[in-house]
């Protein structure tokens, strides 16, 4: 039983944990993993790690930020933070975020409404330290004392807080401990936004100190900058992948498939992200076969970072989505194409068809708009014949947040599944109410340390109790099961999730896309495009 | 206490109130447009607005649906401050009325000042107890919080005392709004109600320099941010706006912002390892 923390704890000086995490203390699982005992032990953070990085915060580490040589460069770092914290709230810095973050910080009740929210508080066993207030209320009260100058009667009113580098270093941590999938502001009863926080807590590392997950920037958007995708693969690289699926595809399916690059004119610009080409080549293989089938005059693009709808930048920096978010809307309109399609990945479409919107001006505004629209569109049209009889197995729908309570798609996916698998059934809650899968914000790619055990056991968790419920009476291996995840950091993280928990091997619930069930199901298709084969 | 003294602090609370609440949306409207940030569902329509603000402000139906307990305290403080303003609105229009109404208005006023500050100070009073015994609630109160709801519920017992006890012959709130109007300082009012009267001006003028001016932040989370999915048009306000923002030139410290002296819309549009600060 770990000891009640309290907000003062992030400043303590010592280097151990604030707290430590127990399967016991964690919320309850149902069958096939009900009792802890039957889950799997939580990974120790290695010894190595604890002596050079800041891991003050858990049994997790996020960061891998070393830690100061001495208190000069703690004294240092801290400044640093200050100057940021400045910045967070300056018009010429932030005016992106200004007015929710100003909005959040002023005006939160802390009435706790958003906890019950809050799956990874809720996962936890409701420990205080994942609590979407308790990071918040840290920034809150830096707020009023450094940024606003507040005195004796401000931490009166808003509260005192002891600034010093080990809280600066693990408040960097928590800002990694939320998936950013904000059900929290969704019940917030006066428009607070703990998701926000974390956010710009994010960026603020970022922007000013350079600390970000070597993921998310090094490995991620600055590789994409540079190559044209954060999977390493160039312009060239990409062609030959797609052209090897499209001929796997056309051999499994008994349909000449052949993907379009960049004609000029096409009505779809489609933009996948670039690790379904390399992890689930069937996805990219059946949204060809779909568009050639239905008509759709397409092309993907060659062009720098336009043929990887990943924008990571969403996730912690600015300036990095800007220029990734410039690039996918340039590449449009070379081709001048009537509008951009994103391919089934949950924050490619936040991130380019909702926040980018107002930052795309004049011609390279082109219109941007979802897969899964088209998809229902195009099975509504009649244009191609479906046999749902082949989809015949329980089939339940993970809704991505960003697609569904971030961007309000959350119909078309249903009326696909409603029409083409007779044993689709839901998870509760779900659509704008759904939960994360675990892996949002970036987490499904973080996997230094022993975070992957932080994201199975906490962030993951109460999907994993979601997915668990939509399959408790068909939990029979006999039974093959499909988790239909249309997004791609999503099914990352249940490929991993479900491997760790030994779903697949037990109880044969496989995870995939959408467009492998629509093409499964194409009277014109050869039989068995689903493969149920772990991948 | 003096009736003009009294008048005097009614007015300046209610000026202060009214100037705190202006300032506080000024300045929130005068931040710049941020990038779209909306949380679904969203509304459409005024009728598809109104069909979630009504219930939302009288009835607190998102602290109902989420957080119950919570608002078995909120709701009957909030309800009971509209029905305290809506009692000193009909006071006022008591005033006004023709002397056929004023039996009717008078009872009116009478039963929603009764029963809004009983359900105020209940409310209030709640909201207190909740907030010292509930441990996730305590853990992050600060004394101010405790003071807020304090300062309200001793303001209601005073109104509520004050205006019950008041000797017979003693001005009603009828005489005390008219006395005000036309500063007459002959009024003599009975010490426990000038008391409460005094205790509501400084509150009414302290709400909102704290965040118990939510109301106002209201619409701002609301239809600015949540509700705020306005498409970026071609040639249209917003582009006009943002091509003022991208004009700004950040600060930001980290080498791949490569913000040395730069706009957003040239950094956005460099690429990060040239743009690294030197």
């Amino acid at each position: 039983m770990n000891p009640a923390i309290s907000l003062s704890d992030m400043s303590r000086p010592d280097r151990e944990p604030l707290i430590h995490l127990e399967n016991a203390g964690l919320m309850p699982l149902p069958p096939p993993l009900e009792g802890p005992a039957k889950d799997h032990a939580f990974a120790a953070l290695s010894g190595q790690a604890r002596e050079r990085y800041e891991c003050g915060l858990d049994d997790t580490c996020a960061l891998s930020f070393p830690r100061p040589k001495n208190e000069e460069e703690g004294k240092e770092l801290v400044g640093r933070f200050l100057s940021g914290l400045d910045k967070l709230f300056s018009r010429e810095n932030n005016w992106t975020f200004l007015q929710p973050l100003l909005l959040t910080m002023e005006h939160c009740a802390r009435c706790q409404t958003c906890s019950d929210a809050c799956h990874v508080f809720e996962a936890s066993g409701g420990n205080e330290l994942y609590r979407p207030t308790f990071r918040s209320e840290i920034v809150r009260r830096l707020y009023f004392k450094y940024v606003r100058r507040g005195g004796l009667l401000s931490a009166w009113q808003h509260g005192e807080i002891d600034l010093n580098w080990p809280l600066v270093a693990r408040l960097a941590e928590l800002a990694y401990r939320c998936n950013l999938c904000r059900r929290c502001a969704q019940t917030c009863p006066i428009g607070a936004d703990n998701g926000l926080v974390a956010h710009e807590l994010r960026k603020l590392f970022s922007q000013e100190m350079g600390i970000a997950p070597k993921e998310l920037h090094d490995n991620g958007s600055m590789l994409q900058l540079k190559v044209g995708s954060s999977t390493g693969m160039n312009p060239e690289a990409v062609k030959d992948n797609i052209a090897f699926i499209d001929e796997d595809t056309s051999e499994k399916t008994g349909i000449e498939v052949r993907t379009p690059w960049d004609v000029e004119g096409a009505d779809v610009l489609l933009i996948h992200n670039a690790g379904e080409i390399l992890a689930w080549p069937e996805n990219p293989g059946a949204f060809a076969l779909l568009l050639n089938a239905a008509g759709v005059s397409w092309t993907m693009s060659s062009e720098l970072a336009a043929y990887d709808s990943i924008n990571y930048g969403l996730w912690y920096d600015d300036a990095q989505f800007a220029r990734v978010a410039l690039k996918h809307a340039e590449a449009a309109r070379k081709l001048k194409v009537k509008r951009i399609v994103l391919g089934e990945c949950g924050h490619a479409h936040k991130a380019l068809a909702v926040v980018a919107d107002r930052i795309l001006g004049g011609d390279s505004n082109v219109p941007r708009v979802s897969s899964l629209t088209l998809l229902r569109d195009i099975v509504a049209s009649g244009r191609i014949e479906f046999d749902p009889t082949r989809n015949d197995f329980p089939v339940t729908l993970h809704d991505p947040c960003n697609v569904v309570r971030l961007m309000g798609v959350v119909e078309p996916q249903r009326e696909i599944l409603r029409a083409l698998c007779p044993q689709f059934r839901e998870m509760e809650p779900h659509g704008v109410d759904n939960y994360c899968c675990g892996g949002g914000s970036g987490f499904a790619i973080m996997s230094g340390h022993n975070f992957p055990d932080w994201r199975f056991h906490v962030s993951g968790r109460k999907k994993l109790e979601q997915v668990l419920r939509a399959f408790q009476n068909s939990l029979d291996p006999s039974i093959p099961k499909y988790l239909c995840a249309p997004c791609s950091n999503c099914k990352g993280q249940f490929r991993d999730m479900l491997a760790y928990y030994g779903l697949w091997e037990n109880h044969r619930i496989l995870y995939g896309g959408l467009v492998e069930l629509m093409v499964n199901a194409m009277t014109a298709v050869k039989p068995g495009f689903i493969e149920w084969e772990w991948r | 206490m003096s009736a003009s003294l009294l008048y005097g602090l009614l007015y300046a609370g209610g000026i202060v109130f009214l100037a705190g609440c202006i300032v506080r949306a000024v300045r929130y409207s005068r931040q710049p447009l941020h990038l779209r940030w909306e949380i679904y569902p969203v509304p459409h329509g005024r009728t598809g607005e109104l069909k979630v603000m009504v219930p939302e402000i009288l009835f607190l139906k998102g602290l109902w649906e989420f957080n119950r307990p919570m608002w078995y305290v909120s709701f009957p403080f909030h309800f009971g401050l509209y029905l305290l303003a809506a009692a000193t609105a009909l006071v006022a229009c008591t005033a006004a009325a023709p002397p056929a109404l004023i039996v009717v208005l008078h009872q009116a006023y009478s039963v929603c000042g009764a029963l809004g500050g009983l359900l105020a100070l209940g409310g209030a009073l709640g909201l207190l107890v909740r907030r010292l015994t509930v441990q996730e609630l305590r853990a992050y109160s600060t004394l101010g919080d405790y003071l807020n709801l304090l300062f309200f519920s001793v303001t209601l017992v005073l109104l509520l005392t004050g205006y019950w006890l008041r000797p017979a012959g003693a001005p009603g709130l009828l005489d005390i709004l008219r006395g005000a109007a036309t500063f007459d300082t002959s009024l003599r009012l009975p010490p426990l109600l000038a008391a409460g009267i005094a205790a509501g001006a400084i509150l009414l003028a302290y709400i909102p320099m704290t965040h118990m001016s939510h109301f106002i932040a209201k619409y701002f989370t609301y239809h600015r941010v949540r509700w705020d999915e306005a498409a970026n048009v071609p040639g249209g306000s917003i582009e006009k706006r943002m091509a003022e923002y991208l004009m700004y030139r950040p600060s930001w410290a980290a080498p791949h912002v490569g913000a040395t002296g730069r706009t957003w819309a040239e950094i956005a549009t460099a690429s990060p390892a040239k743009g690294a600060a030197k």
